[in-house]
């Protein structure tokens, strides 16, 4: 039953100092999730990433509903039963949203009072550098063995740094076409990594 | 149709009982259908709560973003308490949180429990497609970087605490690795540094 409160306090922790969004949540999760208390693999926690992007959502809630199912299974066997799961992802999904429910239900008179007060705005821009690097720190984290070169080939590793690159071109540069600009969608982008992935090593 | 179903929502909200369930439905709706997360949303809550159900002047609904943007936790979510809070109290708050929560986690139930660690690594093709997708989700996250970075307005004086704070937290040095620890200390130091420029202007001022 410990799994339960660990799994609760780390999404306490990720709820209330998650700042700057989705993306810079990712941090907390991988720090708390995978490094600490090893419930995902790395592999399995780039799939909750994906997972998360192609299906409606905010990230924070994907990342806490499939983390609590799984993680109870990962940490004892014995409590591999769906049920299980499922409790795991009703309490973690709770742990990260009733924190921040309550402080803003009590702090939003607070802030709304002070939000033109210098102070309140130079702890916004003190946090809003580190954000950036917190979001850096996830996709750093993330660049490693299990991810770009699982077989432990050379082929490999050149095939996932390009699917890499052209990944990010397609997201980052919008292409101009006759006055009209295309940005890919990212759901677009992890359906042709996912057919690229299929023709490469499945077939 | 959309005339249509705008007439018949004006009709309702003026019935108090109802418009808990319309709080709700919308924010499912919204939960349900946009992808992308929190800012994505943003322009959909505006369509929805501002344009169509008439619910919040946009003025107001302006002010409620800055400060669901200020307080830690899921945007989505908390946009969605500070709206249902507006329009009726805490437990239009609590319907409106649950209506954007309850899609997801249900769609993700769905699937944690369909597609599990075991059969993404032991199916064939299952693992060969994840093997493509798992690169291409590192760049999603290497994209973010650089318009987070750009939004930031970064200058040389600056770029040193992303760098210290990505480098630290990306190293595995135990306590100094705790993403919290920059989190405080960077709201910490913006506060610190206002202070001191205002003890300054202040001094220099007598």
């Amino acid at each position: 039953m410990g799994i339960y409160w660990k799994l609760i306090w780390a999404y306490i922790k990720i709820g209330i100092f998650g700042f700057g969004g989705g993306y810079a949540m990712l941090s907390l999760v991988e720090k708390l999730v995978v490094s600490d208390n090893k419930w995902i693999s790395e592999q399995m926690f780039t799939d909750i990433v994906a997972i998360s992007q192609m299906t409606p959502g905010p990230i924070g809630i994907n990342s806490a509903t499939y983390i609590g199912y799984v993680a109870p299974a990962g940490y004892d066997p014995t409590l591999s039963s769906p049920l299980w799961g499922i409790l795991g992802s009703i309490l973690a999904t709770l742990a990260v949203t009733v924190p921040s429910f309550f402080l803003l239900l009590y702090c939003s008179h607070f802030i709304r009072r002070h939000n033109e007060s210098g102070a309140i705005k130079a702890i916004f821009g003190g946090l809003r550098p580190v954000v950036v690097g917190l979001i850096a720190s996830a996709a750093i984290m993330l660049i490693n063995k299990a991810n770009f070169n699982p077989e432990g080939t050379i082929t490999q590793l050149w095939t996932s740094i390009i699917i890499c690159a052209l990944a990010f071109c397609l997201v980052y540069f919008p292409i101009k076409i006759k006055n009209r600009t295309i940005k890919f969608h990212p759901i677009l982008i992890i359906i042709l990594a996912g057919a690229a992935g299929y023709l490469l090593y499945g077939i | 149709m959309d005339s249509r179903k705008g007439k018949t929502i004006d009709t309702v909200t003026s019935d108090s009982k109802n418009i808990y369930l319309q709080l709700f439905a919308s924010f499912f709706k919204i939960g349900a259908f946009t992808f992308g997360g929190g800012w994505a949303m943003i322009s959909i809550i505006e369509r929805e709560i501002v344009d169509k159900h008439h619910w919040i002047e946009r003025d107001d609904f302006l002010d409620l973003l800055a400060i669901a943007q200020s307080l830690p936790g899921i945007l989505a979510v908390n946009i969605a308490t500070a709206v249902g809070d507006k329009l009726k109290g805490t437990r239009g708050s609590m319907l409106a949180a649950a209506g954007t929560i309850l899609p997801s986690f249900l769609i993700i139930l769905a699937i944690a429990i369909f597609l599990t660690p075991d059969i993404i690594k032991n199916n064939r093709v299952i693992s060969s497609i994840f093997m493509g997708i798992r690169p291409a989700v590192v760049a999603l996250i290497i994209a973010p970087v650089l318009t987070s970075a750009k939004a930031a307005k970064l200058t040389w004086k600056t770029i040193w605490i992303p760098l210290i704070t990505a480098l630290m937290i990306s190293l595995d040095l135990g306590w100094f690795s705790n993403p919290i620890l920059y989190i405080v200390l960077g709201g910490l130091g913006g506060y610190l540094f206002w202070a001191l420029a205002n003890k300054q202007i202040h001094s220099k001022n007598k």
